[in-house]
């Protein structure tokens, strides 16, 4: 007798367990950043290699996922997030991914081999970007617990004070990058100069990593605030 | 009154075939909310629906059966020829029926209720005259249509709300959860046997003054929180569970109570829904059996019987499988949520019940889960359905208007 009921319909398909598969793809595909800076100050040619194909692929799913829950977002939707909000930390999340895979495509291509006193220093730097990754991750993960609570009270202030450490994680990549950025220019006018460009490229991009991590949780503040 | 038990036959017919549909199909919507959060089992919302679907048909269902038998329209006009009211009444079954089967095969949201009630109205212009509609009550029923969900809303909004203030959103929500959490229940307690001791024991012969059904509600109420106090404390709580969600053993705290509210969904369901069964043949039996258009007879309990029995074997027959399927994708909704709605679409059709006002129970469970999700409650809600549901209300009255006066054509030619 009943072949479609519409209570059923009446609930559309929740963004929150999607938004946060996706950042689990990212934060994923950040963190082999190390993997790739280590094997390149070692010296690894191949395994560089190898871990370049692991981004690529991390990358791939995190777009198919983005497009997936683009799609399950019709406008009529009537969330407790802005729908705004919602696809801006997405489309932020999903540039973690694509930098890292630029950065990945940059070293390999070039194959990029930082100067000793710097080596160190940049598996530092993503280090620290790694982290304040992880925890753009924790913020998104609390988001069902956010939901659950409707953007009130306790689980607010765990919120908050996770993205204010996430705020500090981020200054610490600042801190570290200045003094790459030093030690590089220490000794650039000993190497090749187009080398040395885009040593300069992959720092800035590293960076734009954390910032972004951190604009992640910005969102996420938006979303508290309303 | 020549094919008076003919009549009386089809009567039945229709209007257990009526009943049968509202237990195949409705009762899916009200205890969806219940199964789709996990709160209970299949089987146990078959079970919860049997008994308390039937029981709210007896027990509270008097008052909406007196006002579709005979609040729309008035008969008195027709003098001589009862068969008129008669030819209506089956013609608006069949017309409701005929427009629901359709409805639900497209999914629009349409409602038993709003089809009857077009039903009865269409053919009273038609057969009877515009004078024989008491437009006035009409008014008041199709006002209550808008109201009933909006105050389902409000209710579960405020439930909400408090539900967050004093458990999810504190330091420790579980202990809140513990504590607080019975007390809600007493709404549902005192709610359905206020409404259930002032409307619906008249018909089992039992009439209490209000100060008495008051009291006996109040103590209804107390019971039900004792109940709700043993249902949590049966709960086995698990600290691992927290783990990944914190609020998992809060959600089971909630669940605990929902064969509570479940019930009390069922109760209030049958004691609205099955006046579109059987008020058109509690309005044809009168006069089959006193041979004339007495508005004065009472409702005899066995035509409540019928309507229950025909919900309880739609149900049976089919809802189960119905229910399966339309819990199955209400997951999104948690026990907290699924609690929330629940109490508040049932206590609205409950109070609806009691003053004899037809309402949708769907409607006002579609009303009750947006007062949630306007508390930032539920992640996502599509409003396609709510548009659609405001296109049935413009829709339902003069379709089931237009199909009833074609069936009631059709009867007068075929009998008259």
């Amino acid at each position: 007798m009943a072949s479609k009921n519409y209570l059923t319909g009446l609930f559309g398909a929740s963004p929150v367990a999607p938004l946060q598969s996706h950042m689990k793809i990212v934060d994923e595909c950040v963190s082999k950043l190390i993997d790739l800076f280590e094997n390149m100050a070692a010296g690894n040619v191949v395994e560089v290699e190898k871990v370049y194909q692991q981004i690529a692929v991390l990358e791939q799913q995190a777009d198919d996922k983005k497009h997936t829950l683009r799609e399950q977002l019709p406008t009529g939707l009537f969330m407790p997030i802005e729908r705004q909000d919602l696809l801006d930390a997405l489309r932020t999340q999903d540039l973690l991914a694509n930098r890292a895979r630029d950065i990945a495509g940059i070293v390999v291509g070039r194959k990029l081999q930082f100067p000793e006193q710097a080596a160190q220093r940049v598996i530092e730097l993503v280090k620290a970007t790694v982290e304040t990754c992880h925890q753009a991750l924790r913020v998104v993960n609390e988001l069902d617990e956010l939901v659950e609570t409707g953007f009130r009270g306790h689980a607010v202030h765990v919120v908050e004070a996770m993205l204010a450490e996430l705020d500090d994680l981020e200054s610490e990549t600042d801190r570290i990058q200045v003094s790459l950025r030093e030690d590089l220019f220490a000794v650039e006018k000993d190497l090749y100069a187009v080398d040395v460009i885009f040593m300069y490229q992959v720092i800035g991009s590293i960076a734009k990593i954390a910032d972004d991590a951190e604009r992640v949780g910005r969102r996420f503040q938006l979303m508290l605030a309303k | 009154m020549d094919y008076g038990t003919t009549y009386l036959v089809l009567a039945i017919v229709f209007g257990l075939f009526m009943a049968w549909g509202i237990g195949a199909n409705d009762v899916a919507n009200a205890m969806a909310t219940s199964v789709g959060s996990k709160a209970i089992t299949i089987k146990q919302a078959v079970i919860i629906a049997a008994i308390f679907e039937f029981a709210g048909a007896i027990l509270a269902g008097g008052q909406v059966t007196s006002t579709i038998r005979k609040g729309i329209i008035d008969v008195s006009d027709l003098g001589a020829s009862p068969e008129v009211l008669i030819f209506g009444m089956l013609a608006a079954l069949l017309a409701a029926g005929t427009w629901l089967l359709i409805a639900s095969f497209k999914g629009w949201p349409v409602s038993t209720t709003h089809s009857i009630v077009g039903s009865i109205v269409g053919f009273a212009i038609v057969g009877i005259g515009m004078d024989a509609v008491y437009w006035g009550k009409l008014g008041t029923i199709v006002m209550s249509w808008v109201t009933s969900p909006l105050l389902a809303g409000v209710i579960s909004y405020m439930l909400f709300r408090s539900i967050q203030r004093l458990i999810l959103d504190t330091e420790k929500p579980l202990d809140n959860a513990r504590k607080y959490v019975p007390y809600y229940v007493f709404l549902v307690g005192f709610v359905l046997a206020l409404v259930t001791i002032m409307k619906g024991l008249k018909h089992v012969g039992l009439d209490l003054s209000t100060g008495e059904s008051v009291s006996a509600a109040l103590v209804c109420g107390v019971l039900t929180t004792l109940l709700g106090k043993y249902l949590v404390s049966r709960v086995k709580f698990d600290p691992n569970a927290d783990r990944d969600f914190h609020y998992a053993n809060v959600e089971k705290t909630f669940g605990a109570l929902m064969v509570l509210t479940a019930c009390a969904m069922a109760f209030a369901h049958g004691s609205n829904d099955v006046a579109n069964a059987i008020g058109p043949l509690a309005a044809i039996n009168s006069i089959v059996s006193t041979g004339e258009l007495s508005q004065k007879s009472p409702l005899p309990l066995w035509i409540l019987f019928v309507g229950g029995v025909g919900i309880v074997l739609g149900l049976a027959m089919y809802g189960r499988k119905v229910i399966e399927t339309v819990g199955s994708k209400i997951t999104e909704l948690t026990p907290s949520r699924g609690f929330c709605c629940t109490l508040s679409a049932a206590s609205t059709v409950v109070l609806a019940s009691g003053m004899g006002l037809p309402i949708s129970t769907t409607h006002t469970m579609v009303g009750a889960v947006l007062g949630v999700g306007m508390a930032r409650g539920i992640s996502s809600l599509d409003m396609g359905v709510v548009r659609g549901i405001f296109m049935s209300w413009i829709i339902t009255l003069p379709i089931g208007g237009v199909l009833a006066i074609t069936f009631f054509f059709i009867l007068k030619t075929t009998f008259g």
